[in-house]
C-alpha cells in the first residue's frame, strides 16, 4: 500500500511541477474567481440578502473548479504522455488519485484568494462555510478528474466535461449552500462527506476502465 | 513470449488486419515490416495492451513492469527535464539504484549535458534518444520498438545499433521498421504486412 501512495505522490508532484513551470492553470483560476466575485458584487442590487451572496459564492467555486478541471489532462493529451502512464506498472487509479490531489491543491489555492474576497465584498465568512467548501472541494476534484479523463478520449471534449460534470456537481451545491445558510449545518456536512466517500470510491475503482480500451 | 491467433483489428469500418498469426519466442528478435498504415503500430499497441483486438486472441507473457514500449511519441513531458521525466518513470517502475541508472543511460545516449534542460527545447533526435532511455530504464524483458531509428542522426543510429546488439538474447524484441536491412543481422524472424 505504501508503494501505491508513493506512486500517487510521484504523479501529483509531477503535476505540481508542470504547473510551476507552465503556470497555465492557477493564474487563470485566480483571475476567474476574482473577476466573478467582483461581477457578482456589482450585479446584485444593493440590499440583496446575505443568502443570495452565499449562493453566488458556490456558483463561483464550481465554475472556477470547472476551469481548472478543463486543464487537468492537457499535457497528457497534447504530448500523448497518457500511454506512458498507463503502461507503467503502478495501479492505474494512482493516475486519478494524483491528478485529483493536484486539482485539489489548485482549487484550494484559488479559494485562499476567493474566500477573503467574498468576505470583503459580501457578508463575511463563517467557519461552517469554510468547512463546507473544504468538503465540497474533495468531491468536486474526485468527480471532475474522472470526467475530465473520460472527455479527453472524445472529439467534443470541451463540451463533454461541463455537460457531464455540472449535473454531478448539483449535490455539492445543495450540500454546500445548505451548510452555508443554515444554523445547524451538521447534516449538510454529513451529506457532503457521504458524497465525497461515495463518488471517490466509484471513481477510484472504475478509473482503469476510463484509460484503457 | 507473444502468441496471437486469428488476430483482427478494425477501426470502425476500416479493417487494419485480419487473421494474423504470430509466435515470438523468449529471446527472439522479430522485425515487423510493411507500408504505412498496414498495421505495424497497431500490432505493437495490441501487444502492449494499449488497445484491445476486435477479433482473435493475443497472449503476452510479460507484465507491464517487464514491458518497454517505444512509441511514435516519446511519452515524456515537455515542461520537464530529462532527469525529471526519467526520475518519474524510475519511481513508477521501482527501478533499483534509480539515479545511477538514469545517469548511466543519459551518458550512454549523449544527453547528460542536456539533463537539466526542458525537453520542449529538444530536437526530434534528442527526444528519440530520451524515449529510448525511458524504454530501457527498467531493463524490460519484452521490448517493443516502433521505428526506433526515426529522427536519429548517424551517431545516434550507431549507438542504437550497438545497444540492440548488446541486448539481443537478453530480452525479446518486436521491432516495427522501414529499415529491416539495418537490423537483419539481429533478426530471428519477421512479419511482413502487405
Amino acid at each position: 500500500m505504501s508503494g501505491y501512495f508513493a506512486d500517487v505522490a510521484t504523479l501529483a508532484r509531477k503535476d505540481l511541477l508542470l504547473e510551476l513551470r507552465g503556470r497555465d492553470t492557477l493564474p487563470a483560476m485566480l483571475l476567474f474567481v476574482s473577476a466573478a466575485l467582483v461581477i457578482f458584487h456589482f450585479a446584485l442590487p444593493s440590499g440583496t440578502g446575505e443568502l443570495a451572496g452565499l449562493g453566488l459564492l458556490w456558483v463561483a467555486i464550481v465554475f472556477t473548479a470547472l476551469l481548472g478541471l478543463s486543464r487537468v489532462f492537457v499535457a497528457e493529451r497534447e504530448q500523448n504522455v497518457l500511454d506512458g502512464l498507463v503502461l507503467a506498472p503502478s495501479d492505474r487509479s494512482a493516475i486519478w488519485f494524483g491528478k485529483a490531489l493536484a486539482a485539489l491543491a489548485f482549487l484550494a489555492l484559488a479559494e485562499v484568494i476567493a474566500l477573503p474576497l467574498f468576505a470583503l465584498f459580501f457578508s463575511g465568512m463563517d467557519a461552517a462555510t469554510v468547512a463546507a467548501v473544504a468538503l465540497a472541494d474533495i468531491g468536486i476534484c474526485a468527480v471532475g478528474v474522472f470526467v475530465a479523463a473520460m472527455s479527453i478520449a472524445t472529439r467534443a471534449r470541451e463540451l463533454l466535461l461541463p455537460v457531464l460534470f455540472l449535473p454531478l456537481a448539483i449535490p455539492v451545491i445543495v450540500g454546500g449552500v445548505g451548510a452555508s445558510v443554515t444554523d445547524s449545518p451538521g447534516r449538510y456536512f454529513a451529506f457532503l462527506a457521504l458524497y465525497d466517500a461515495l463518488f471517490a470510491t466509484i471513481c477510484w475503482a472504475s478509473f482503469e476502465y476510463v484509460v484503457t480500451e | 513470449m507473444i502468441r496471437a491467433r486469428g488476430l483482427a483489428m478494425r477501426y470502425g469500418p476500416k479493417r487494419i488486419f485480419d487473421g494474423l498469426e504470430l509466435d515470438v519466442e523468449r529471446g527472439g528478435f522479430v522485425l515487423v515490416t510493411g507500408p504505412n498504415g498496414a498495421g505495424k503500430t497497431t500490432l505493437l499497441r495490441l501487444v502492449a495492451g494499449l488497445v484491445a483486438p476486435t477479433g482473435g486472441e493475443i497472449a503476452v507473457d510479460a507484465t507491464r513492469a517487464q514491458l518497454g514500449f517505444l512509441a511514435h511519441e516519446p511519452l515524456v513531458y515537455r515542461e520537464l527535464t530529462p532527469l525529471e521525466n526519467l526520475d518519474m518513470y524510475g519511481r513508477l517502475y521501482r527501478v533499483a539504484e534509480r539515479r545511477e541508472r538514469i545517469g548511466m543511460l543519459l551518458e550512454r545516449f549523449d544527453l547528460w549535458d542536456a539533463r537539466n534542460e526542458r525537453t520542449s527545447s529538444f530536437s526530434h533526435g534528442m527526444l528519440q534518444r530520451l524515449a529510448l532511455c525511458r524504454v530501457l530504464l527498467h531493463e524490460p524483458e519484452l521490448v517493443l520498438l516502433d521505428e526506433p531509428f526515426a529522427g536519429l542522426d548517424s551517431e545516434g543510429s550507431e549507438l542504437l545499433d550497438r545497444e540492440l546488439a548488446s541486448r539481443r538474447g537478453n530480452a525479446t524484441f518486436l521491432v516495427a521498421t522501414h529499415e529491416p536491412e539495418r537490423l537483419a543481422h539481429l533478426s530471428t524472424g519477421s512479419l511482413a504486412f502487405a
